[in-house]
């Protein structure tokens, strides 16, 4: 089974340094995960053979790719990397059965064959009927579809997916995400998806790496990320507390917790959200105007910089954040008892499916 | 007077000194036309037209002009994508020179051509001598001063559109596996090609109209050199009629380009 490496040192004119390592092993789903403006973009370009390294190692098993070292570069059109781009890139003037056929006529596969094989991966992507079109009359799904055969016509070594779902509404991308994590599970060379939104991570990957300002700064399995987050961008990412419960009248209750909801009228499934740093420890019953106050006890402390990040055990196990100065002014240690509260307005709602 | 400002009644009403300028300036094209046109002689019009002198005439016009667009297709575009796309020393200077003709008198560059291509020039004395082409008074020398003038346009029009294609999709398209070549061709000329159709049109358009340069390098020989705007200019001197009924030639050939292309092309001009 082969396995996408990829050393990629870039230094970029503006003083910017991309220096990330990571291994993408056939058959799985790698996840490159950061905030805008990482480098993640950068990471696709060198992958794709779009921009030379300054340093480091790109290579597909035995094959390498980009060595400067070894002065060995193999330009794009011969790495066969299939790539969906962020915003698709679909050539505006080919019809959409041109774009797909694209690959196999730059191949010289005769045109008649590569319309066939085109239209049988645009049947297969449910794109049928849309043959004829040009790509600025389709839709955000379509055309990302479209995208997505246009790079698994060409049977691509490696399937390279730069933020896929992030230009679609809501409602598509709860659509296509189905649709797109069943053409990865099927695709079985080195699969990385490079996106910003966790939750597409989670999803789909089966390895993380965590990108921020041009380091790798985490890896590890979608729950190694969650339960172990090393930096705060990656807490972020993984910590925001989530509660799925029933709510009457904007009170929904948990573990034997009624928890109090900014909006009175909510009712139904609910999930809630808590950012960790929206919860207060208190070592008295604290008088204020919380509405939401219970009794806890501190399970662990994580250190996570100058924050130190808390877990609470019942009734309703949460993760709080406080500063370094709280901990130590308050005397938090494991076991402290302590009173948490918890504002209904800092309590995010929507309805759980 | 109504208190809230009316956009449309702003647009509907420009001040008065830019109506009365505006519509000065248009005169200055319409008057010309009308005079023209007063003065055509209707009746003896296809018996004008029919001289060896017009029919020659439009022939090397239509030929040279054509040829001189097919050249700056073929020469300019490699050099438009050089200066859009690479990054060498001396890049503004290399510039700077193709743009030359476009500021330069065209009686300067035939003066120029003269020099380096003519029968004792730089390089026209030694190709007479080698090969016994001799360029000046020939209708190669004519394509030669039209292309040197012309060309500025579509190299100009096509370098600005090089640089404001997202060349992202050139990308895209290397990554599927096509060839530099292929890029160019299948991608990138595709997504430039109104702007390259307008390029055409101005060289084309310009190219048709020369006179000066032709004039000075190529000479003014009936039936080998002597182009529609030479003619006029020649019958100016003698023979009023004819050069009205070339003149009215080049003004319909002209409009006729442009409505045949008005939405389509020059809409990006």
């Amino acid at each position: 089974m082969s396995t996408l490496e990829a050393k990629v040192v870039v230094r970029r004119p503006d003083g910017f340094t991309l220096e990330v390592d990571l291994d993408a092993p056939a058959g799985t789903t790698t996840a490159l995960l950061g905030p805008n403006g990482a480098g993640k973009s950068t990471v696709v370009s060198a992958i794709a053979g779009l921009l030379p390294i300054d340093d480091g190692r790109i290579a597909l098993d035995g094959t390498v790719w980009d060595v400067p070292r070894e002065g060995v570069y193999i330009p794009a059109e011969r790495r066969g990397v299939g790539v969906v781009f962020q915003d698709y890139l679909l050539f505006p003037r080919m019809t959409v059965v041109e774009n797909v056929a694209f690959g196999l006529r730059a191949r010289g596969v005769p045109r008649v064959d590569a319309s066939k094989k085109a239209e049988e991966w645009l049947v297969r992507l449910g794109l049928e009927g849309l043959e004829g079109r040009y790509p600025g009359e389709l839709s955000g799904g379509q055309a990302q579809r479209v995208a997505l055969a246009r790079a698994l016509v060409i049977e691509p070594e490696v399937l390279l997916l730069d933020e896929p779902l992030s230009a679609l509404d809501v409602s598509t991308r709860a659509e296509l995400q189905g649709a797109l994590a069943e053409h990865l599970e099927a695709f079985r060379g080195p699969r990385l998806l490079i996106t910003h939104d966790p939750a597409e991570a989670f999803l789909f990957a089966d390895t993380i790496y965590v990108i921020e300002d041009g380091r790798l700064t985490h890896s590890g399995t979608a729950d190694d990320i969650r339960l172990s987050p090393k930096t705060r961008y990656a807490a972020d990412l993984a910590g925001v507390n989530l509660v799925r419960g029933t709510a009457i009248s904007g009170v929904v209750e948990v573990g034997g917790l009624k928890l109090h909801l900014a909006d009175p009228m909510v009712t139904g499934e609910v999930l809630a959200t808590i950012e960790p740093a929206a919860i207060s420890i208190h070592l008295v019953f604290p008088e204020g105007s919380p509405r939401n106050v219970w009794q806890t006890r501190i399970e662990r402390l994580e250190p996570l910089g100058s924050r130190i990040r808390l877990r609470l055990g019942g009734p309703l196990p949460l993760i709080a954040e406080v500063t370094e100065a709280a901990t130590s002014a308050l005397g938090l240690v494991a076991g402290t008892d302590v009173w948490v509260s918890v504002k209904a307005t800092e309590i995010g709602v929507q309805p759980a499916r | 007077m109504s208190i809230t400002p009316d956009r449309r009644r702003h647009t509907a009403r420009p001040p008065a000194a830019l109506v009365v300028l505006g519509c000065l300036g248009l005169a200055l094209f319409v008057v010309p036309l009308v005079g023209l046109l007063g003065r055509v002689p209707w009746s003896d019009l296809p018996a004008l037209l029919a001289t060896d002198v017009v029919t020659d005439a439009l022939r090397l016009s239509l030929v040279a002009s054509l040829a001189a667009t097919a050249i700056s297709f073929v020469l300019g575009l490699p050099l438009a994508w050089i200066l859009a796309r690479t990054v060498f020393p001396g890049r503004r200077l290399v510039r700077g020179v193709v743009m030359l003709p476009l500021v330069l008198p065209p009686v300067v560059g035939g003066a120029a051509l003269l020099f380096a291509l003519g029968r004792r020039g730089l390089i026209g004395g030694p190709l007479a001598e080698a090969t016994g082409l001799v360029l000046p008074f020939s209708i190669w020398g004519v394509i030669l001063a039209t292309t040197f003038v012309a060309m500025p346009f579509l190299v100009i029009t096509v370098e600005g559109a090089l640089r404001n294609l997202d060349g992202r999709h050139e990308g895209a398209a290397s990554t599927l596996g096509a060839s530099r070549w292929t890029v160019l061709r299948r991608v990138t000329l595709p997504m430039i090609a109104p702007s390259l159709a307008s390029g055409l049109l101005l060289t084309w358009a310009r190219a048709f109209g020369e006179f000066g340069a032709t004039v000075t390098f190529a000479g003014n020989l009936q039936g080998r050199t002597q182009t529609m705007p030479l003619a006029v200019f020649v019958a100016l001197e003698s023979d009023r009629d004819t050069a009205v009924a070339i003149s009215l030639v080049m003004v319909l050939v002209s409009l006729g380009v442009l409505v045949a292309l008005r939405d389509r092309w020059t809409r990006s001009l």
